[in-house]
């Protein structure tokens, strides 16, 4: 153990300074990309320079790579968290490391959560050892209808989190946005709409813009990240429930062409399943929600996502109104239940490789990022993770973890409590002695 | 037992002799059980309903069935492969091996390559109070208007038509569970179990014979609800100052009873004499071990039991006392961080209670989690065997099963397949501790209640009738 320790204290240095990927190649591996393909028995993954190279059968390994040899066990990409606050929160009832809201703010779009991201926070390290590496961070509620910028972040242990900061806008419709907006959902696609009108006037003559008298809806932040809305820099995430809601906001989107759009939330979706096919809007939504907790998801069913893909909906899973700070190790657990499903008569459930690649490529595909994170085709990031078992069943976990190409120790907050007590009655001195630093 | 229960059941509630030997003279079940089916009145004046929403619970018709060719996981730590198990009459009959005999007359039920194992049993839930859709109208679950309201009973507060219960049932293969108050109060007031069977009453639902559950809470909630109002308690001691108060009005509450005095009604006091008389349980909300072991304390002082601490997240720091002084701690596999008190729960909690002999349960406090416990306790047992904790799917099933059973008081009727043990059964299509199965069968009192290949034993609440989505497998 106290190796371990040390090499704990080691990694805590180590993040003053970029850590450095070490090239690494891990054969004899039940190889899965994570793009929805069939797993590879014998497989080979290298990762050089922090990215994948190459992966599959046949894969030659170059003489200078360190290799790890899988012994058959299942190797993947590391999951991407499709909907999360990781990094934003630490406690949430503890509001001073709780970063994820800013309603007192005056700022709405412009509010961009990079800075505040944490990677020393403890549920980065938690959800590093459930095989999260990757995660879609979306800001909470702000004074306007507009929440901020989210942004793509790695997990690893290291200074830095932020992949891609400013990815995406978000914002809420349906109940949430007419919370926000007025009381009513039409107040709220008014709202929609003419903060994009307002946007646009900024974008035409930027310094004939006030955005500071009582009459302007948008302070010229605000409007200058909407604007990134409207040309599809930034992509906008866009939560939405009921079966009305999706088809008024694709409609919505029609007035808007240059908007990038990626649905959230989507209970309702299998309803219009068509609609959304046709509208080739991507999707991410919570796997098992199947209550009626509102009445803007009256027909919630867990055979939601696996219905949406059946009708071509590009539809990925996310831990949306979920535990998405602290147990992103849930969306492992939710894709091995769409695949139990599947064997349920009446439900609709999806084959393995769908669930394993709507925890990995999904969200990254929904997101815009999958020629970066998501699977082990050339080019991705080195997210790689060695499995003790099935890595979608319950009874499984990491056996070893790189990010980035970057070796990952297992160790968290909570492992240390666990040896801690592994014996909890006291020996000659109390348990606060027990460690190795 | 039930004479025993009726000894200090009865003196707890604050009766008159007279009201004492007028329930003597009646049914003794109306003094045992807060569920029980109701008292007959005698030609004399009225006493003191110890039992007024009793239970009208009555089990649905049933066959003989045998489950044949299963790996039966008997819920007290057995395990049978290629086993057979027999229902009659609403009862376990008799389970055993391929050498068992299927008697004539028997609905066969062919479960090879599937297990069985008693219903699932949630010994902390708030389906009914805080129903879906959880809409402010239905936000029934905390009486917080005060810090201690024993009076108040969560079974007034239960809507039968919660979809949350069909969830559990289809989806979950629970058909028991503890409905408790919520934990803005220190003493939230009396729980109520239920049979998982749909109902248009609450107290169709009731468990025949189940003890009542005095509600307790510790920690940041109590306080910051009231602390937030200005009002005691806003910190941790001025908690144990209130409760300790409370408690001792208790005592001498209960004191004036034995000594024969005639009380006014305090429906606070009778729910709290219940539990100093031992006959009401005390299931405590308490996160972290420090605490825990200062409200076992606090028990002592004024003479009750702790049966249960919920969410406790650090049992893992004293299992040790807590296996002492037989208490069971009621456990999430991974909740964590969500609340400072939840800041050092880790997943090898449950796994480290069972390792040190005391007594583990795992329980929802979630209506969706109540859908997957049985994966809930899976993710326990890896967690433990990679920390060197090895447990078989056997005892872990019974966190599911008897070990709530016992906690609420109904272990002698269900919790465990054995012989006369209500026919509360799953048959699960797969090993229950795997993410890919689920319940194909549920019996309840040996009715079939649902079944995966027939959508007419696929129950549909009111509420959902009419909406989009009615009748969908969900």
């Amino acid at each position: 153990m106290r190796g371990a320790r040390l090499l704990v204290a080691a990694a805590l240095v180590a993040l003053s300074v970029p850590a450095l990927a070490q090239d690494v190649a891990i054969t004899n591996a039940r190889l899965v990309i994570g793009d929805g393909s069939a797993p590879i028995e014998h497989g080979t993954v290298v990762v050089r320079g922090g990215r994948v190279v190459a992966a599959g059968a046949g894969v030659a390994v170059p003489a200078t790579v360190r290799t790890v040899d899988a012994a058959g066990r299942w190797v993947t990409p590391g999951i991407v968290a499709g909907f999360s606050r990781v990094g934003l929160v630490e406690v949430d009832a503890v509001d001073g490391s709780n970063d994820a809201g800013s309603a007192a703010s005056i700022y709405g779009a412009a509010i961009d959560i990079a800075p505040a991201l944490n990677p020393l926070g403890a549920p980065v390290g938690v959800n590093r050892l459930s095989g999260v590496t990757r995660a879609l961070v979306y800001p909470g509620a702000a004074a306007s209808l507009f929440n901020g910028r989210g942004a793509l972040v790695d997990l690893g242990s290291d200074a830095n989190m932020v992949t891609h900061g400013g990815l995406f806008q978000y914002v809420e419709l349906g109940e949430s946005g007419a919370g926000r907006a007025g009381g009513s959902r039409q107040a709220a696609i008014l709202h929609f709409r003419s903060l994009l009108m307002e946007a646009q006037d900024f974008g035409r003559n930027p310094s004939a813009y006030d955005g500071r008298s009582r009459d302007a809806l948008l302070t010229r932040v605000d409007a200058q990240a909407l604007l990134r809305v409207l040309d599809g820099r930034d992509r906008l995430f866009i939560k939405v429930e009921r079966a009305s809601d999706i088809l008024s906001v694709i409609a919505l989107l029609r007035e808007f062409p240059g908007i990038k759009p990626t649905l959230i939330g989507v209970s309702e979706g299998w309803t219009v399943a068509r609609e959304l096919a046709a509208s080739h809007i991507p999707v991410i939504a919570s796997a098992l929600n199947d209550l009626p907790d509102s009445f803007e998801m009256l027909a919630a069913t867990q055979s939601n996502i696996g219905r949406m893909r059946a009708a071509g909906v590009p539809a990925a899973i996310g831990l949306v109104d979920d535990n998405e700070t602290h147990k992103l190790g849930y969306a492992r657990q939710y894709a091995g239940n769409l695949v139990g499903l599947a064997r349920i008569p009446g439900a609709s459930g999806l084959t393995w490789d769908q669930a394993f690649a709507s925890i990995t490529s999904g969200p990254a595909i929904a997101a815009g990022v999958d020629s970066e994170v998501g699977s082990l085709l050339p080019g991705r990031v080195g997210d790689v993770i060695i499995w003790d078992g099935d890595p979608l069943e319950i009874s499984s976990a990491p056996a070893e973890i790189y990010i980035d190409g970057v070796f990952q120790l297992l160790r968290s907050r909570q492992s240390e409590l666990r040896d801690r007590y592994s014996n909890p009655v006291e020996g000659n001195l109390p348990n606060a002695y027990d460690h190795d630093f | 037992m039930a004479g025993t229960m009726m000894r200090v059941f009865d003196r707890s509630l604050g009766l008159t002799i007279f009201a004492v030997l007028t329930l003597a003279a009646c049914s003794i079940d109306s003094a045992s059980s807060g569920n029980a089916r109701p008292a007959t009145s005698a030609n004399r004046p009225a006493p003191v309903n110890l039992n007024p929403y009793p239970s009208t619970y009555h089990a649905y018709p049933s066959v003989p069935t045998a489950l044949v060719g299963a790996t039966i996981l008997d819920g007290e730590g057995g395990r049978i492969e290629n086993g057979t198990v027999l229902l009659r009459d609403g009862k376990v009959q008799a389970l055993g091996g391929a050498e068992l005999v299927v008697p004539d007359g028997y609905t066969r039920v062919d479960a090879t390559g599937r297990f069985v194992t008693p219903g699932i049993i949630d010994i902390h839930s708030h389906l009914g109070d805080y129903p879906s859709p959880s809409v402010d109208a239905h936000s029934d679950g905390n009486e917080a208007t005060d810090p201690t309201t024993p009076e108040v009973w969560a079974e007034h507060s239960v809507w039968p038509q919660d979809p949350g219960f069909t969830r559990a049932l289809t989806n979950g293969g629970v058909t028991s569970l503890q409905v408790l108050p919520g934990s803005a109060n220190l003493m939230g007031g009396r729980s109520v179990t239920l049979k998982n069977v749909p109902a248009r009453t609450v107290q169709v639902m009731k468990f025949p014979g189940a003890p009542y559950s005095l509600k307790m809470a510790c920690g940041e909630n109590p306080k910051r609800v009231y602390g937030g109002r200005g009002r005691a308690p806003s910190t941790r001691m001025g908690n144990f100052a209130v409760n300790r108060q409370t408690w001792a009005r208790a005592v001498e509450y209960r004191a004036r009873v034995l000594r024969g005095e005639t009380v006014p009604r305090d429906l606070a006091m009778e729910t709290l004499s219940g539990v100093l008389a031992g006959e009401i349980l005390v299931q405590n909300h308490c996160y972290r071990a420090d605490e825990m072991v200062q409200v076992m304390d606090m028990a002592r002082e004024f003479g009750y039991r702790v049966t249960a601490f919920h969410h406790a997240v650090e049992a893992y720091k004293i299992a040790d006392i807590l296996r002492e002084n037989h208490v069971c701690a009621a456990m999430w596999a991974d909740w964590w961080g969500f609340k400072m008190e939840a800041y050092d729960a880790i997943p090898e909690n449950i796994a480290m209670m069972q390792n040190a002999g005391a007594c583990a349960i795992v329980h929802s406090d979630d209506a969706n989690q109540i859908q997957r416990l049985n994966q809930e306790a899976a993710k326990a047992i890896a967690a433990g065997r990679r920390a060197g904790i090895d447990i078989s799917e056997a005892d872990a099933m019974r966190w599911l099963t008897i070990n709530p059973a016992r906690a609420m008081g109904i272990d002698a009727m269900t919790g465990s397949l054995k012989p006369g043990k209500m026919a509360d059964v799953v048959l699960w299509n797969g090993n229950p501790f795997s993410v890919y199965s689920r319940p194909e069968r549920v019996w309840i009192d040996g009715a079939l209640m649902y079944d995966a290949y027939n959508p007419a034993l696929r129950p549909v609440t009111d509420f959902e009738l009419g909406q989009p989505g009615e009748g969908d497998v969900k």
